[in-house]
Order: structure tokens, then sequence, then C-alpha cells
């Protein structure tokens, strides 16, 4: 909890929104997102080194958040020194799905934002290789997206020549 | 005219003789004996060093987490055995384990020792595969029949247990399958024995070994600050003297009352990771023998009329079509079927209606059993935790096996992220290979033990 508070302290009304059920968690706004990343980074005191996962959730269908932002992308850190962990969420809109990118603090967001890219269609600005991961090229929507439907088939393609 | 396209084929694309010296482009797979599982490289190299390098992965996809939203929270065990197809048990554990952190349940003492028992087991087969398989790339095929052989013991032993050798499906939400079958203890000793005797032979074969460590050391080495941005985590981590292992710094299941020891290595080379390997499976054969002597619950064998009949048997003289014996013969299930035996049941799992199924007697027996079994069975029904999420983190054979889930209250997880510990390797697979030569591409890949299904879900 001393973690959230001084996230809240710190950053004030960049943090969204906290809670403590299970898991440290921050709801943070956008345009502080890689601000509020760096500072976990490099604080001494959070030492945030390790960028665990990042991933994303579709929230289209979930019951109550209908009319809210669509996406939410989720960052674990964990930090070896301290051994504790913070997941930070940021909640995006569906015509403005776009976050900037972490590649500049962990190499490793470079394949993770890339999967999230290719899976949900969320944008990462400034991304120096904004290809799929796991997809091929010409795979068309995003799998994961709530609107996907699982039984849609798309064509096999060879690499393109 | 031939003669030109050809020259051009060889020196690269509008080469001939006056385009000078050029990088030459060779892609190592999707289908090449040396990328367990399907994954391309596209390397550059100058003469035979790696300038730079790509990788290409997904063609394992199988759409893991899109499906697990599809069924109920049980139904996603299965999936899971299919992610790191090498050691399925931590999967399973690990899955059951977040669900069970949303549900807020607490597993039976038997039961988390013999997830702790089950899930070393399966890091010591893992590491045996990838230990195994990266010397015999490099030309110890004797190491491979050993190792192999090793895992074969222990994959004895995961068969006694769930029925099964890969696609063990044994964790539950709640608890696993069955309990431990009668003898297991022994039959693990036994099963440790020969293992550490094709460890020692492996250790006098490959440790030292001068071929072994030309090839090894100093090779596919990445600094500690990189594999740290990497979030490169277990026997790689480790590899460069971090002592981080999920069962130490957050200890789940039982792994707080063992003791046993976190190898660590400074070079961060082929060779380290190799060494820590090593040294991590004598580690887990520790975990295992303490875990089995203090296990709670006492002997399985206890609620058993007549003869039971050991599976293992019943399968063995069905096969040489000595069944007519067995057919007369008053079947006393053992207690590692599923759903027999109350008493079995009960030790395993939790009292908790709203999550584990009753036993089979209840079930037939009386009202309330089977309106349990149908309230956990039928569609629209089942496990449902309470809207909210979950990450919960287990150390898999290759690092932080991570599982993320979201629920909305329904039977049917919203959504399920499974973070992959292999993947951040292969993502750093270029940083280590660039400025080595292409025939290091191989061990330094297998020390990454890149295992498709987890990778590509």
């Amino acid at each position: 909890m001393e973690i959230l508070a001084e996230l809240q302290r710190r950053f004030g009304d960049a943090i969204v929104e906290t809670h403590d059920r299970g898991d440290l968690t921050a709801i943070v706004a956008r345009d502080a997102i890689l601000t509020v990343l760096g500072h976990c980074r490099d604080d001494v005191a959070l030492a945030f080194d390790v960028l665990m996962d990042l991933t994303a959730v579709d929230y289209l269908r979930y019951p109550g958040r209908e009319d809210g932002p669509r996406y939410e992308v989720v960052y674990h850190l964990y930090s070896i020194a301290h051994n504790h962990r913070l997941r930070l969420k940021v909640r995006l809109d569906e015509d403005d799905a776009t976050v900037p990118t972490a590649v500049a603090l962990w190499p490793i967001a470079n394949w993770l934002e890339r999967e999230v890219w290719d899976m949900f269609g969320v944008r990462f600005e400034g991304h120096p290789d904004p290809r799929r991961l796991l997809m091929y090229e010409e795979f068309v929507g995003h799998p994961l997206r709530k609107d996907y439907p699982i039984n849609r088939r798309q064509p096999l393609i060879g690499p393109a020549s | 005219m031939a003669e030109t396209a050809r020259q051009e084929f060889m020196l690269g694309e509008g080469g001939g003789t006056g385009g000078g010296p050029q990088n030459l482009h060779v892609g190592v797979g999707p289908a090449h004996p040396a990328m367990h599982g399907i994954i391309r490289i596209l390397t550059e190299l100058d003469g035979e060093v790696i300038v730079n390098a790509d990788v290409e992965i997904g063609y394992l996809h199988r759409a893991f987490e899109k499906d697990c939203e599809q069924g109920s929270w049980n139904n996603a065990i299965p999936y899971t055995d299919r992610l790191n197809y090498v050691s399925p048990l931590i999967n399973n554990f690990g899955y059951a384990s977040v669900v069970e952190k949303l549900l807020g349940i607490d597993v039976t003492e038997r039961c988390k020792y013999i997830r702790v028992i089950m899930s070393e087991i399966s890091r010591i087969s893992d590491h045996l595969t990838c230990v195994g398989a990266s010397a015999m790339e490099l030309g110890a095929f004797t190491v491979f029949l050993y190792m192999i052989k090793a895992r074969e013991f222990l994959w004895e032993l995961i068969e006694d247990v769930t029925g099964a050798r890969l696609t063990i499906s044994y964790g539950r939400v709640g608890g696993v399958k069955a309990d431990l079958p009668e003898g297991f203890a022994e039959r693990t000793r036994k099963a440790f024995k020969d293992t550490r005797e094709v460890l020692d032979e492996v250790h006098r074969l490959l440790t030292g070994n001068r071929i072994f460590m030309d090839r090894m050391v100093g090779v596919g080495a990445l600094s500690r600050e990189e594999t740290i941005g990497y979030a490169i985590t277990g026997p790689l981590l480790r590899a460069v003297g971090v002592a981080y292992d999920v069962r130490r710094a957050q200890p789940y299941d039982a792994y707080d009352r063992v003791e046993f020891e976190i190898p660590t290595r400074k070079d961060g080379d082929n060779y380290a990771r190799y060494l820590v390997r090593m040294a991590e499976m004598e580690q887990s054969m520790r975990i295992v023998e303490q875990a089995l002597a203090a296990i709670p619950g006492g002997p399985i064998n206890v609620d058993f009329e007549g003869r039971p009949i050991d599976p293992a048997t019943y399968v063995d003289q069905g096969k040489q079509g000595k069944t007519e014996g067995l057919l007369l013969l008053p079947i006393t299930l053992s207690p590692n079927l599923q759903g027999q035996q109350r008493a079995a049941l009960d030790r395993v799992n939790v009292g908790d209606k709203r999550v584990v199924l009753p036993p089979k007697e209840t079930a037939y027996g009386s009202i309330e059993g089977l309106m349990n079994h149908f309230m956990l069975i039928m569609e629209g029904y089942g496990i449902r935790p309470p809207m909210g999420e979950a990450y919960f983190p287990v150390e898999g054979a290759n690092g932080e096996l991570g599982f993320y889930v979201v629920s909305d209250g329904t039977d049917r997880p919203y959504r399920v992220r499974c973070r992959p510990p292999c993947l951040p390797p292969v993502a750093a697979l270029p940083r280590m290979i660039a400025g080595e030569m292409i025939a290091d591409l191989v061990p330094t890949f297998g020390s990454v033990n890149m295992i498709g299904g987890e990778l590509d879900r």
C-alpha cells in the first residue's frame, strides 16, 4: 500500500485509481504512463527493474464496462532488489487506442508490445519495429478482441515474395 | 546469362564481380533439426560471423488465450498441458493457483505437497531434455540417450500418478485429479537413484570435456543488465548471478517448508547455463525427497478392501491378452483413478462445494451430491470466481511462469494471459548470437530451451 500512496503523492491526478485486491494495482493516465514507468524503474525505493509482463484486456463485453474505455494495457513490474510487485494499467478508448512505447525503458517491451498490437490492435507510438509477432502479416484483424469471432477462418498465405 | 544469374545467387543480390564483399543472408528454420519446435532465425553473415539476426515466431500459435475464454474455468486445464509440453504439470498448477487466488481458497496440505513433488519431477525432466538435446546437437549423442533414459524413469512416475505421460491434465482448481498411488515414495527413490547415476555419468562425459567446453564457454553470453532488461528469469538469470527464484522469493504451495539452494553462476554463457541446470536437478531431487518425507495424510493405501489392482499391472496384463482372470476380479480401484473413493479425494481437494466435484459415490448416492455435481458441470453454472483480476507466478522450468486472469463473475474466464518464461530469452536471442560464429547459434539456441507450445501459445 505504501507504494500506491507514494505514487499518488508524487503523481497526483495522473494516478486515476488504485486498489489492493490481491495485487497492488494503479490505473495511470495515458499521458503520464512513461513518466510513471520510468520513475518506478529508476527510483531507489521502488527499483522495479523487471517488466515481467505487458498485455492488454478488451473490456467490450465486461458487465458494467460496456460504455467505458474499451482497452486496458497492463504492465506487471517486479523488483529483484525489494522483491515486490506492482501492476500498472492504462485505459484506452476504442477510437484512440495508442500508448507510448516503453522500448526505451526495457528492451523486452519490443516483443511484448508487438504481441499486444498483433492480438488487440493497440498501437504503441514510437515503436521501432511495429510488426505482428505471432500471426502472419497478411492476417486481417486482431484475434483477441472480443468482437473477433472464434470460428473465423482466414486463408493461409505463404511468405511475401 | 544463366551463369550470371547463378553467380548473383551465390554472391548475393546485385553481386557479380564488381559489387565487392557483401553480407550473406541465411535463414535457419522454420523446419530445421536444431530448431526444437518451429522457429525461423534470419541471420546476416559476414563470412562465418553473425552480424545481425531476426527471429520469427508464431508457427505453433494455437490461440491458447482465445480458446480459454470459450470454456469453463476447468476447461482450460488441458490447454495448459500444451504450453510447456516438457513440464506440463507446472503449467497445470500455475493456472489452478491463479484461479484459487481469485476465489480466495487455500488447497489442502497434502495437495500442496503433491504439487511440489510433481512440479519438481517435471522440472528435472525438462532440464534433462534441454541439456540432453543441446549436448546431442554438439555431437554428444550418448548424453542425449542417457538423459532421455533418465527422463523415462521420471515419466514412468508421472504416468503412475496422472495416467498419462505428456498431456497429463492432472491439476484441478481446488486440488489435483487424484491422490498419489501406492508405493509411490519407494518408486520415486528408486527412480532418483537411477537418475543420479545418469547425472553422474553425464557430468563425467561433459563437465570439463574439451570439445564441449570449447563450444560452450564464453558463447552466447549476455550481460547481467541486458538479462534483466529482457525480463529473462529462470536458469538464464541465475547464470548471470542473480539468485531470483519464485520458489524462494514468493513461496507458494509448500516451498517455504523445504530446504534447497539456488545455484548461480557468474559468467552468463552457455556453459554457466548448463552448470546451473545440472545443479538444479540435484536440488529438485532434494526437494522431492524432503516433501515425500513430510507429506501429511499418512500412507495412502489404507482404505482398500480386498486386492486392489495396480493400474500398471492391469494395463500390462491387458496388453499381453491375459484378460480372462482380470474380468472375473472384483475391481477395487486404486486411488489414482478419479472420483471413486471419498477418503482419497478429500485428502487432496479443498472441501469447497463451489469448486470441487463431489466423489462419485456421493454424486450417485444422494440428491445433494447430484445437485452439487450438476451445479459444477452444467453450462452456465460451474466455478464462478468473483469479478476481478489476479496474477500468480510460479517457477517454471524456464523461469517465471505467470498467469494473469480476469473474471467477469461468470463460469468462463474473461481473459487468460500466460506469461511464457521462454519468450524473453528468445526475444534476446539476436543479442546473444550477434558477433558469434554461425555454428554457435546451435548451442546458444539449445541453452535458451525454447518450447514452441509455450512461446507461441
